[in-house]
């Protein structure tokens, strides 16, 4: 898999400092465990991170505080669980076609996901969160040589192509590739012939809509 | 390595060592992030537990033990300050350490890396540093940056870029 497209440099500066909301790491940790590149990049992001907590001042820490927590641990001990983190097992083999970070929120494979048509062409699966945000997150299945109708973001817009492709005026989106648009950019993806184009979205606010074709996009990004 | 010693025999000297240095700048950061006195200390108890929970985990090729507690720290307070979910971030790790992916690099690569950060961020100018600790050290986001200092967000962007560039150019002397 060759990835051509990948996280702005403030993206993933705001990913390292913990600065996105569930629906947005989401997409980002998606895309870091496709791609060697961006994870190399993200080490040097937290390294930042590491050389800041190092340079920081000291505060005062109360005085019982390490012995509180050599308490807890000693109490977890004389209970006889073991608070050791295991180390994590390695990955299952087998057909899966989805990213290990995203598997929790949609399952191992694309196969089993449940659509729900939104427009001729497009189906859409909304994902739930496991904290409120104000930005949404969902699956998007684009039919082959469908295009979606101009348009511009009224904030951030990510999507990760899994399978499939599609074309804008910024380039050719294959799997791994990663559109991280802010609310300047203005496109029409369409969808290239084959296969149907398999994504995944979060957007930030209510994304606004150019033309007569909006009212096909609304009930798209379920807004 | 202290951290070493906690993973292979839970030595609590080494990790009395651990906390006495980390402690005070976890907490420090907590508060700098909005934490009050008391939450700050709470927060120092769960990262820090998590350290001793974790030390096993550790993996020096993937970067120094400030950076790998910072994470910690950062994943507490998206959780538990933020209100949000850390669970991406934990699975990434996960991945990460199941799949052997960062083994390609080599422990003396992630400490000279780290070093080149840290003289590439004592450089850097003022107007680009401020920002990077604020986002860092106060957790605030980049909207919240830009009203602070009465700049357009795009400026607040285009100051991250390129403070994030220079750090980039000062590594590749490693490569
Ligand atoms: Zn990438
Ligand atoms: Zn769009």
């Amino acid at each position: 898999m060759t990835i051509l497209h990948h996280l702005d440099q403030t993206t993933l500066l705001r990913y390292a400092s913990g600065d996105l909301d569930e629906a947005f790491s989401v997409v980002v940790a998606a895309h870091l465990a496709m791609c060697d590149e961006c994870r190399r990049e993200l080490r040097i992001a937290e390294d930042i991170g590491g050389r800041l907590l190092e340079e920081s001042e000291m505060a005062t820490v109360s005085d019982g505080a390490f012995s509180r927590i050599m308490c807890r641990i000693d109490e977890a001990e004389a209970s006889g669980e073991t608070i050791l983190a295991a180390p994590p097992i390695a990955l299952r083999g087998g057909k899966q076609d989805v990213p290990s970070t995203l598997q929790r929120y949609i399952g191992t494979r694309l196969a089993d996901i449940s659509w729900k048509t939104v427009a001729p062409g497009v189906r859409r699966h909304k994902i739930a969160l496991s904290t409120p945000t104000r930005s949404a997150l969902y699956m998007l299945k684009i039919e082959p040589g469908k295009a979606v109708p101009e348009h511009g973001h009224g904030g951030t817009e990510m999507t990760l192509i899994l399978s499939g492709a599609y074309r804008d005026a910024l380039g050719r989106f294959g799997p791994g590739d990663l559109a991280d648009l802010d609310e300047h950019v203005e496109h029409q993806p369409r969808v290239e012939p084959g296969e149907p184009c398999v994504c995944l979205v979060a957007t930030e606010a209510p994304t606004r809509f150019k033309g007569i074709f909006s009212r096909l996009l609304q009930p798209l990004v379920g807004i | 390595m202290l951290i070493a010693q906690v993973a292979l025999r839970q030595d609590r000297d080494a990790f009395k060592s651990l906390f006495q240095y980390f402690g005070p700048r976890v907490k420090s950061v907590m508060l700098r992030a909005g934490a009050d006195h008391e939450f700050a200390e709470d927060l120092v108890q769960e990262v820090m537990m998590t350290v001793w929970r974790k030390a096993r985990l550790y993996a020096p090729e993937r970067g120094p033990v400030s950076t790998w507690i910072y994470t910690i720290a950062r994943n507490a307070r998206i959780d538990r300050l933020r209100r949000a979910s850390s669970q991406p971030y934990l699975d990434l790790d996960e991945i990460e350490l199941a799949s052997g992916m960062a083994d390609g690099e080599d422990r003396a690569f992630a400490s000279q890396r780290a070093e080149h950060v840290a003289r590439a961020l004592d450089e850097l100018p003022d107007e680009q540093r401020r920002i990077i600790e604020y986002a860092y050290v106060h957790d605030m986001a980049q909207s919240e940056i830009a009203a602070k200092l009465e700049l357009p967000l795009g400026t607040v962007k285009s100051r991250m870029r390129l403070a994030y560039t220079k750090l980039k150019g000062k590594l590749e002397v490693l490569k």
